[in-house]
């Protein structure tokens, strides 16, 4: 796809990043064709569809021609925009490892008009992708420290994809820990892939839900409530935020409470996004478009904004 | 096709076009391929429409205006560009207020095929244009064209565009071009500048298509005095001009004052109508739609002009980001006045008064940075 050589041009460091990650896994460097209309969405097919939950679902897709796809590229955090016939696009973040699936993979929890109607789709059906798009997670600052990994909700889904890409790697990294919270605890998606990260050596997952069960072990209480259970040591811990912004803004206060520096604090981000190339205007926090500089930000670089109600 | 072949040296100098022999301009221009836009008298406002005859100008118009107030009024004697600005800038014409991006059809089998819209651009010249416009102009094209990802519909205008600005001796009671930088005398971005005097037009060109056009006119070399005339009256039009805002970097100030009590007293007069958004010549925001045909087989999918004060603009799953008057004006002022040097380098305000004048219940840019601004 066009996008992958664009978004090279469009963001320096996160082209770079999944730059090489492309180079490493096709040994060869990405195509650089210009880009030709950032509004066109290209044909894909829904090869398999996985409900998760009560509502939310995983679509794996292959792009319809076919030397599209392999010459499709993604980091991990960085999203599609998906679009239903008839109806609109919607940006979700794909949750494949970008060296290790061939097919990409996006969870979708159906909350809208246009994410309803993806949901009434099964395998077989088409729908449009144009991606990928926006500033991933930032892989080459993660190499060699340790990795603290916070989400909430939902929010869990754009950080798979790395969590994944350093589980694959896992010698490459210090110690990570992944901390979980959902409202609900029938809300937890995925168990068995948080036990199977559980397994691999230097690695923590824990768990908390707003409103527990009877089958419920964790944290009882938000995800915050899980920090007297950790020591991450500051200047080699990166910490990964993913969630509410309300979540995330408390979880930045006890990450500072802790000795973490905002520059090492990475949020994903989420605005309204329509065009997911800078140009609707949507998704603009400050002097930032999220679709485009994010949505992944050092905590540096959006503080004393971030948190500011309605902004 | 217009003519944009660099055969001859460019024109650097000064020349006279006599009133009398304005109409050739017009008649240049069609001949060249140009369809001519220019001011004209609709509504109760002056509005860029097509215009062929020199009788179709406002002349013997000017503008009053104030917060909230657009009237125009006889007195400028003889002259057609006695006026400050209507409410449509050059963005109309570039970024339109709506069209297709992209047809998807689906066929029996379920598969869908993307056709993009074909950039249609006809060559349009515009007569009339404001310093401030230009400099709008040029905010625009840096969103909309210069960067990785330009937008196609948008490059393919402003390509085929011809401008013919008019340096501005009118500013209206709205206007605080000074203050940003941006006027009223228009010092790039034009193929063609006019000034102009009792008895015609100083012409400059501005580009190589500019001095082709000026060739081909019935022009005399301008006289010391003329060119002075012309001076002294952009540098009145410069003095009377009543409104400032409080510098031209106000970034750092306002977004170190999101909790001003100030967003709030602006909430309680603001209307949340847009009408600012949509008359500003920077405000690039859109939102996209999809038309599906009766018959189910084709979707159209458009765009259309936004605004951060509508409820819709900043909706996520779960409600607005920005559910409130206060929040939705915060954004505008801090995005236009402050987010817009991390942007594109500057703010996007151009001083052009438009926000003042259209909104209806005159709410002042100017004066609610100075409030928020103030210590």
């Amino acid at each position: 796809m066009a996008a992958r050589a664009a978004s090279a041009a469009a963001v320096a460091s996160p082209g770079a990043r999944s730059e090489s990650i492309s180079r490493k896994k096709r040994g060869r460097s990405v195509q650089t064709e210009p880009w030709v209309n950032p509004h066109l969405p290209h044909e894909a097919e829904i090869v398999e569809r996985i409900d998760e939950s009560e509502h939310v679902f995983t679509l794996k897709l292959r792009l319809a021609n076919p030397a599209q796809h392999a010459a499709y590229r993604f980091a991990p955090g960085q999203f599609n925009m998906l679009y239903l016939y008839g109806v609109g696009e919607v940006p979700i973040s794909i949750v494949s490892d970008p060296e290790h699936d061939d097919l990409l993979d996006h969870t979708i929890r159906r909350v809208g008009r246009v994410t309803d109607g993806i949901a009434a789709l099964k395998a077989g059906d088409r729908l449009g992708v144009r991606g990928p798009y926006g500033r991933g997670w930032p892989l080459d600052a993660l190499e060699g420290k340790d990795v603290l990994i916070v989400t909430g909700g939902l929010g869990c889904a754009p950080s798979v994809s790395v969590i994944q890409y350093m589980m694959r790697r896992r010698a490459r990294f210090g110690a990570v820990t992944i901390l979980q919270g959902v409202k609900h605890y029938n809300d937890l998606l995925w168990r068995a892939r948080y036990e199977a990260w559980a397994a691999m050596p230097r690695t923590r997952v824990l768990f908390s839900a707003d409103t527990g069960g009877p089958l419920w072990p964790w944290h009882i209480g938000p995800v915050t409530g899980l920090f007297e259970h950790i020591e991450p040591e500051p200047g080699r811990t990166l910490a990964l935020l993913c969630g509410p912004e309300g979540m995330m803004a408390a979880t930045v206060r006890a990450l500072r409470g802790l000795g973490l520096a905002d520059s090492a604090i990475w949020l994903s981000l989420e605005r309204s996004m329509h065009c997911a190339v800078g140009q609707c205007g949507h998704c603009q926090f400050g002097g930032k478009f999220v679709c485009k500089d994010g949505p992944v930000f050092a905590c540096s670089e959006i503080a004393p904004l971030f948190s500011v109600k309605g902004l | 096709m217009p003519v944009r072949v660099d055969i001859e040296a460019p024109v650097t100098e000064t020349r006279f076009l006599p009133r009398a022999d304005l109409q050739r301009l017009l008649d240049v221009l069609a001949e060249a391929g140009y369809e001519c836009i220019g001011p004209r008298v609709r509504d109760g406002a002056i509005v860029y429409d097509p215009v062929t005859r020199v009788s179709e100008l406002p002349h013997g118009v000017t503008d009053r205006q104030g917060p909230g107030e657009y009237r125009l009024q006889a007195g400028a004697g003889g002259r057609c560009f006695a006026w400050a600005n209507g409410p449509q800038a050059l963005k109309p014409l570039l970024f339109t207020p709506q069209e297709s991006l992209w047809t998807v059809r689906r066929d029996a089998q379920g598969r869908l095929a993307f056709i993009p819209a074909p950039p249609v651009a006809r060559p349009v010249a515009v007569l009339g244009v404001r310093a401030c416009d230009l400099a709008a102009l040029r905010l625009q094209d840096a969103h909309f064209r210069d960067g990785p990802r330009p937008d196609p519909a948008y490059s393919a205008r402003r390509d085929a565009l011809f401008l013919i600005a008019v340096h501005c001796t009118h500013p209206a009671a709205t206007c605080f071009c000074v203050s940003t930088g941006d006027g009223p005398r228009a010092d790039f971005g034009y193929d063609l500048a006019l000034s102009e005097l009792d008895d015609g037009f100083l012409v400059e060109a501005g580009s190589v298509a500019g001095g082709v056009i000026l060739r081909r006119l019935p022009t005399v070399e301008a006289t010391t005095d003329q060119r002075q005339v012309a001076a002294r009256e952009i540098e009145s039009g410069a003095r009377a001009q009543q409104r400032a805002l409080p510098g031209t970097d106000l970034r750092d100030t306002l977004f170190g004052r999101l909790e001003h009590p100030r967003w709030e007293e602006v909430a309680q007069r603001c209307l949340s109508c847009a009408n600012c958004t949509s008359v500003c010549p920077t405000c690039f925001c859109y939102s996209e739609h999809d038309v599906p045909s009766l018959d189910g087989t084709e979707s159209t999918h458009t765009r259309q002009w936004d605004s951060c004060f509508t409820f819709g603009h900043s909706y996520i799953h779960g409600g607005a980001v920005r559910g409130g008057t206060r929040e939705r004006y915060r954004q505008w002022l801090t995005h236009k006045l402050g987010g817009w040097h991390d942007q594109y380098g500057r703010s996007g305000c151009v001083g052009c008064g438009r926000c003042i004048t259209w909104c209806p219940v005159g709410i002042d840019i100017t004066e609610e940075a100075r409030a928020v601004c103030a210590d």
